[in-house]
């Protein structure tokens, strides 16, 4: 770096790690490899703003490619081996925890279910659940008579599909029940739990399909990952480098490749040149304001964080933001609907064993016999304690005896959770409030609502899932009303410069060297996890972004 | 109920495969909590001490998990849960608010500080907090139910369910790293896990239950 030596610090959180020519070896405890850097005053070809599941397969790919490109990060750069506790409340450590202000009818509970801060983003403690969309919702406008059409052709992506589960070794069926024909998974299913059983039941009794999940844990050995041993707090981050998270797949490969990543790198603002590019970015490390020079900027900090950072730069000359032509930066956030019905079995269930979410049935993203729009899968649940109280306390109001005596029956417990297909919405969206965060940077305001349609659907799968419950003899049941998770929206990709703020290539309409490749993107979000779907899109912009440079079009 | 999963303690896996060192160390920094107030003061503390009874009452045979130096500690580190409702001022100024109002609203109510009251008048006072029924200068504006829901209940029953005393009452596993589980159907259960007590098989469970390593 252009000041000299960088302290390196055996707390993640004291002091930058990636330094000094090198950054943490993930798969081994006090370990290293090589890193390369960049000075800050010699333009790279690419900065990633984020690191996560658009950022990290981008930077591998571009790296690869032979582009110089520094990935930055807000969060720490860990090893999992050595920093990684058994433990819920340790591993909030994980999470985007500064403040972020929610209002709106619905207001999104922000943290762990939607918001990483670690190099490798949220797939640090994503609950690995790797689906496909299923075709039509890359046309959903056309197709099915709702949200917005994609621009993005669902045979490209189903091959984008293949090779994102090749390229973290997902785990799943040999046969998928539901779409098109896909190859079989990479590696073998993973067996199911008490909970994944118990779902199963359920669907066989309603007619409906099921299958074990396709998740990103391998269960059997790849590479430095040893095969998943079933702890169940994959949720708060894994231990073992089971888990194919991006910190253990693209960015070693990045890496590898000749990337350099910065961590505790908080980037505050893009700045413009006066031809209309941007020419780097202001970031915040190690206590002071830098500025590093880039030929492209690509912000990937998600749905909260990609908009504010857009905002946050205007200029006299950009009043409203960058990208922000159409008015639609920061606009159609989704979440996804995470209800919930629970109950309680006579057998010991004991469902935190194993990763939380083993069995699934997408039967309501592909039937369309239903009086409302969208779709919603559900899944097998295996919340540790401190998620499970939350449940019992929101859902239920419970505090006092009443509290401790339901909780005493958590090995008896089960549950399924949907994850149901929000509609975009303009009035549901991110802009800036007043007050600012430790940076002095301005907090991201999360305003949202639920339509007619998100009320419908939700009703429908709770009735469906308490069916399902009821079937395999759960006594006490009881619904989990209000529960949201992943984000997607607020910088939509389209075919026109008026309705979207990117193209298909994520390359903003405004600024031709400012893309966006995250789940901001898209334009709709379907009834599944949508981490495969962002790693497929970074997979494609990484290759069209290759192909443009070829032919001189950057 | 009383000890369903009788003599299991799970700081007996402490030197297993099941606990780490990152987890042992983070373990004994939770055991090792500081008894008293960094961020509250002494009327403060005295009210929240009496909440924390109400919210999640313990029983009297064994050391209390101290509930409200969790409380303390997340306030006085500025532990933030990453979202805060627009209606809702800054944690450690809604937990401020929230007591003194309670404690104005004991005064109206029974005339007299609110950890004197009965457990009865308490949980009254508590209840109306949840349906939102209290309202007053003393709150500011801050909708008293939303401060329930988002402050009093989180913070203090996530506290207490992430102390190895709530997982030996549910019969938690805890921390899991590396071993992880084996035993993953219906009605199966890893040697290292809680046996539950069924009726008449206290002692059997109590006995397994010693053994789980």
């Amino acid at each position: 770096m252009r000041d000299g030596r960088t302290t390196v610090s055996t707390d993640p959180f004291a002091a930058p790690r990636a330094a000094n020519g090198r950054a943490p070896d993930v798969f081994k405890r006090g370990g290293w490899v090589p890193m390369r850097q960049y000075n800050e005053d010699e333009a790279v070809d690419f900065v990633i703003i984020g690191t996560g599941a658009g950022g990290g397969p981008l930077l591998a790919g571009l790296a690869e490619g032979g582009f110089s490109v520094v990935g930055f990060d807000a969060g720490p750069y860990f090893r999992p081996l050595e920093d990684f506790a058994s433990d819920e409340r340790e591993q909030e450590k994980l999470y985007w925890t500064d403040e972020r202000v929610v209002d709106g009818a619905n207001p999104i509970t922000m943290g762990g279910k939607n918001s990483g801060k670690a190099v490798g983003g949220s797939t640090v403690h994503f609950a690995m659940v790797s689906l496909r969309f299923r075709p039509e919702w890359f046309k959903s406008r056309s197709a099915l008579g709702y949200g917005a059409d994609w621009p993005l052709d669902w045979r490209e992506m189903w091959d984008y599909y293949t090779k994102a589960e090749k390229a973290l070794s997902i785990s799943g069926p040999l046969n998928y029940p539901w779409g098109p024909k896909r190859p079989r998974y990479p590696y073998r299913a993973h067996e199911l739990n008490g909970a994944a059983e118990l779902l199963a039941r359920g669907a066989e009794a309603m007619g409906l399909k099921w299958t074990p999940t396709p998740l990103a844990t391998v269960s059997a050995p790849h590479g430095k990952s040893p095969p998943c041993v079933y702890r169940g707090f994959c949720r708060f981050g894994c231990s073992t480098n089971a888990k194919q998270s991006q910190l253990v797949t693209f960015i070693p490969r990045a890496l590898q490749a000749g990337a350099e990543i910065r961590d505790l790198a908080m980037v505050g603002r893009i700045e413009m040149g006066t031809d209309g590019r941007a020419r780097g970015v202001h970031y915040h490390r190690e206590g002071r304001w830098r500025f590093q020079k880039a030929r492209n900027v690509v912000v990937a900090g998600y749905a909260i964080e990609t908009p504010r950072l857009l905002l946050a730069s205007a200029t006299d000359k950009y009043p409203n933001g960058l990208a922000n032509s159409s008015g639609l930066v920061g606009k159609n956030l989704m979440t996804q609907s995470n209800q919930a019905v629970f109950g309680v079995m006579k057998q010991e269930v004991r469902w935190n064993k194993g990763p939380p979410s083993l069995a699934i049935t997408e039967h309501w993203n592909y039937d369309d016999r239903k009086d409302f729009a969208g779709g919603y899968c559900w899944m097998a649940q295996g919340p540790l304690p401190v998620e499970w109280v939350s449940v019992q306390t929101s859902s239920r109001g419970l505090w006092g005896q009443a509290l401790r005596d339901e909780m005493e029956k958590y090995n008896h417990q089960v549950g399924l959770k949907m994850v149901g297909e929000m509609l975009p919405d303009e009035r549901n969206r991110v802009t800036l409030a007043d007050e600012k965060d430790r940076y002095g940077l301005r907090v991201a305001r999360v305003t949202y609502s639920w339509g007619d349609n998100d009320k419908a659907m939700i009703q429908h799968a709770l009735g469906q899932m308490q069916t399902s419950l009821e079937a395999v003899g759960a006594t006490d049941i009881f619904r989990q009303e209000d529960d949201t998770n992943h984000l997607a929206g607020t910088a939509r990709m389209g075919d026109d410069p008026a309705t979207s703020v990117v193209n298909a290539d994520c390359r903003s309409w405004d600024i031709p060297n400012l893309w966006i490749c995250d789940g901001s993107v898209f334009p709709t979000t379907g009834g599944v996890n949508p981490s495969l779907t962002i790693t497929s899109i970074a997979m494609r912009t990484a290759d069209r972004i290759r192909a443009l440079a070829a032919r001189g079009e950057l | 109920m009383t000890d369903r999963y009788p003599g299991y303690d799970v700081l007996a896996k402490r030197w297993t495969q099941s606990w780490n060192e990152v987890t042992r160390q983070v373990i004994d920094r939770r055991l090792a909590v500081p008894r008293g107030p960094r961020f509250f003061s002494a009327t403060e503390w005295r009210t929240l001490n009496a909440v924390c009874d109400r919210i999640v009452p313990q029983p009297k045979d064994r050391p209390p998990v101290p509930l409200a130096a969790y409380v303390d500690q997340k306030m006085a580190d500025g532990m933030l849960d990453g979202y805060r409702y627009a209606q809702l001022p800054p944690q450690g100024e809604a937990w401020q608010r929230g007591l003194a109002a309670l404690e104005q609203a004991a005064q109206e109510a029974h005339g007299g500080p609110f950890h004197t009251l009965p457990v009865e008048q308490q949980d009254e006072l508590l209840h109306r907090i949840q349906k939102g029924d209290l309202i007053g200068e003393a709150w500011g504006g801050m909708p008293c139910k939303l401060f329930f829901e988002h402050r009093v209940i989180p913070d203090i029953t996530h506290a207490y369910y992430a102390h190895p005393v709530a997982w030996n009452e549910i019969g938690f596993g805890g921390p899991a790293s590396p071993r992880g589980y084996v035993r993953m159907g219906l009605n199966r259960r890893d040697p290292w896990e809680a046996v539950e007590a069924t009726p008449g098989e206290e002692a059997y469970a109590r006995r397994k239950n010693h053994r789980v390593d």
